[in-house]
């Protein structure tokens, strides 16, 4: 079989298909860990607004929520177009994957510059938890940690979009030099499975963000 | 053959192909080797560098406690000492001793692959590893810090001077580095055993090593989480841990040990699964209970997931959870006591031999049992009440980590140094330090089994004269454990450059790791090996002499 004898086969593996799978199941586990980081955070957060509820609110009421649900509807699409990608290289179309890339690429910058500005907003609005705070009296204490959590929350999604970005970015640079076809395309899927996680991860910070204290 | 088609031109090579230590005498073919065995070599430098480092650190700390108003006069240095101590031990020492190094070495060649399944990444946990200990070191080195390895909040956040942030940043990329090579462990087991390999034909090490990798996957994040909020709290005092504004410094607590009680359980699997292989190897003769021992690996690290809170007996935290946490600390200690029973079984009628990572295994077990039994008095509600934060905890983690782990370390060292060097190292010499380590040890250790039930507390630079006589015994104790320490450090290094040439098998194991040549090559196998038998294949007693 020739695909046995392809230069990316390390020598430690069977063949293609063998070192493919393997390539997935690590990235799968490698979210497992990711899961428990966010996890830590989730839990510590839920922990926190357990002991003083109407003052975690009063912080949450605070939010951008139009920021916060465009760009919900971004990062569900920018999953959407990539897996399109996944699916046009599958079929042996790199061209479409590299319009992918860059399509999905560009809605995760665009995700970041909306993040930007709302933390310019939440600055300029004295909503850092340290320093000068702009709500004051009992609720001041809550709604400093709600904040803390805020910032620790975003700035870690943040980061983990930045290398969602560059990872995006790679690929569609292996595609046009024609790295990836039909017959093999691993990074592809596993830089999607990173992808969607990301892209989960806000699914459920923004509930927790923007919605939990708008319901109380 | 599909099997041996895909292997690239290394494995092509035709016979008399270099070992790993000549393929390559450059330092770029060691700095950026992706070969497991080369990044094990990497690692046991670097953890014998810190090693040494922290383990100065304890003699100074044994120094110090000679007289009873301190040898070293300044109680800020002392803490400075301490923190620096168990930080280094922890986690640049103990957590990664035995999976990055032997570990590393060992898991391909025991299952029969060539390489990690991730030898890439492999490379990169040791550079994590490297960035996070300089950070550490620079930070404890730099003016250091005076909390302790725990860090407990409002301490670190609020009131400690010194590097917190920095050395809590060393160690939350070191943790990265934890992350990779677990991942990486479980994943080659799950995919890269040769035909015939199945799970009931592992080693034990490997279903240790599998356990230890689902601890440091799943409980090392959440350190990071806590690492990142208690730098958050540090750099901007405001934060979760801090009570001032609503914050709980117990919740600290939760997170901190839902993380480092599992790590406990990191420093320790590894050396069980050590130990699993060096008896049998030395009694000739089957392990006893193999599935017993095998799964209790997995009970143990499911269990040790759900025992944090016998930390915080007397902390405030609620009574209702302080039983629960006793009665599953109890239930942990049920797979413990059965690998040390399927040892004790596995030597009954054997053909012992007492060479010296015979020795240091029969060692582990008492000083392991000892801890073990220990730990049992502190799970206890009532006497933790007594012996929490006392030199009875102390020692009681001593016996396991350093009792325990480190004569695993040092056991493994012995048992695979001629597979990993190629080279013989004088046998009685090494039995003779191996001695040296048991009784150096319980000389330093023993002694604060007591002066903690009498009430010393730790982490105090000065004591009541009445405890001198103790504390005395306990520093002597150190300066022969120092000693044995330092042997292995002479005849080892002596044994690279002048030692005899090991044969491939030079014990008369079993096991894959023991048909490659010694030193293996860059590939370890010519052709992936074919697994016919279980892994202690060693004649039944009575039949006939095992070895010669």
């Amino acid at each position: 079989m020739s695909e046995e004898i392809a230069p990316h086969v390390h020598f430690q593996y069977a063949n293609a298909r063998h070192q493919a799978e393997t390539a997935i199941s690590g990235m799968w586990l490698f979210l497992a860990t990711e899961a428990l980081l966010f996890g830590g955070l989730l839990l510590a957060w839920v922990v926190s607004r357990h002991w003083q509820q109407s003052s975690f609110d009063a912080g949450g009421r605070e939010t951008v929520l139009w920021i916060g649900t465009i760009n919900l509807a971004l990062l569900i699409t920018s999953s959407f177009v990539y897996s399109t990608g996944l699916g046009s290289i599958e079929g042996g179309q790199p061209r479409r994957l590299i319009q992918c890339c860059w399509i999905t690429a560009g809605i995760g910058l665009l995700f970041l510059l909306l993040k930007f500005y709302e933390w310019h907003i939440d600055l300029s609005e004295h909503l850092f938890p340290a320093g000068p705070f702009k709500l004051h009296g009992a609720e001041a204490g809550g709604a400093r940690l709600f904040w803390t959590f805020y910032f620790v929350a975003t700035g870690l999604h943040a980061a983990h979009m930045t290398a969602g970005i560059g990872l995006v970015l790679w690929v569609a640079r292996q595609a046009r030099r024609g790295a990836y076809s039909a017959a093999w395309h691993t990074p592809v899927e596993v830089v999607g499975l990173y992808w969607s996680f990301v892209d989960m991860v806000w699914i459920v910070l923004y509930p927790m963000i923007y919605l939990v204290g708008r319901g109380a | 053959m599909s099997q041996t088609a895909a292997l690239n031109e290394r494995i092509a090579s035709p016979l008399g192909r270099p070992s790993y230590l000549a393929d390559g005498v450059t330092l770029k073919s060691w700095l950026l080797t992706t070969d497991h065995k080369r990044i094990a070599i990497l690692y046991m430098i670097s953890i014998t560098v810190f090693f040494f480092l922290g383990g100065s650190a304890a003699a100074l700390i044994r120094y110090n406690l000679i007289v009873p108003e301190g040898m070293l006069r300044s109680a800020e240095t002392y803490d400075r000492l301490f923190t620096m101590h168990g930080v280094i031990m922890v986690w640049f020492f103990l957590v990664p001793a035995v999976p990055v190094t032997i570990g590393n070495f060992v898991l391909p060649l025991m299952i029969g692959a060539h390489d990690l399944a991730f030898p890439k990444i492999n490379l990169l946990s040791w550079y994590l590893f490297i960035a996070g200990g300089a950070l550490a070191l620079y930070a404890l080195f730099a003016g250091g810090v005076d909390t302790g390895w725990t860090f407990y909040a409002p301490l670190s956040t609020d009131y400690a001077e010194g590097n917190v942030v920095l050395l809590v940043t060393g160690i939350f990329v070191s943790g990265f580095s934890s992350i990779a090579t677990g991942l990486n462990f479980i994943v080659t087991i799950h995919r890269l055993r040769a035909p015939g390999m199945t799970w009931y034909r592992m080693p034990i090490f490997l279903w240790s090593l599998y356990s230890t990798s689902v601890i440091m996957v799943l409980a090392t994040p959440v350190l990071a989480i806590t690492l990142l909020l208690l730098a958050f709290e540090r750099i901007f005092h405001v934060g979760v841990f801090d009570p001032r504004i609503g914050g709980d410094p117990l919740l600290f607590q939760h997170m901190f040990w839902f993380y480092s009680h599992p790590a406990v359980y990191i420093m320790i699997l590894p050396g069980l699964g050590v130990v699993s292989e060096i008896i049998p190897a030395f009694s000739g003769k089957e392990l006893f209970g193999y599935k017993f021992v095998a799964w209790c690996s997995i009970a143990i690290a499911v269990i040790g997931f759900f025992v944090w809170g016998h930390h915080m007996f007397v902390a405030g935290q609620s009574l209702y959870a302080s039983v629960v946490f006793s009665m599953l600390s109890y239930f942990v200690a049920v797979p413990s006591a059965i690998k040390v029973f399927n040892w004790l079984g596995t030597l009954h009628k054997g053909y012992i031999r007492f060479d010296a990572p015979m020795l240091y295994a029969l060692g582990f077990i008492g000083l392991f049992t000892m801890g073990g039994l220990t730990g049992l008095f502190l799970a206890a509600l009532a006497a933790d009440v007594h012996l929490h934060d006392t030199y009875f905890v102390v020692a009681h983690f001593h016996y396991i980590m350093v009792g325990g782990m480190v004569s695993a370390y040092f056991g493994a060292l012995h048992y695979w140094w001629p597979k990993i060097s190629g080279r013989i190292y004088p046998d009685m010499i090494a039995r003779a330090a191996a001695l040296l380590m048991f009784l150096g040890f319980n000389l330093t250790f023993f002694p604060q089994f007591i002066l903690g039930y009498l009430g010393m507390p730790r982490r105090y630079h000065s004591y009541p004269p009445e405890f001198q006589v103790l504390h005395v015994l306990s520093s002597a104790g150190a300066t022969i454990l120092a000693v044995a320490y330092l042997m292995p450090l002479f005849y080892l290094t002596w044994s690279l450059f002048r030692g005899a040439g090991a044969p491939a098998n030079p014990w008369d194991a079993k096991g894959l790791e023991w048909q490659t040549p010694s030193p293996p090559f860059t590939a370890n196998f010519a052709v992936t090996p074919v697994v016919t038998e279980g892994p202690y294949a060693y004649p039944t007693p009575g039949t006939s002499q095992p070895h010669v």
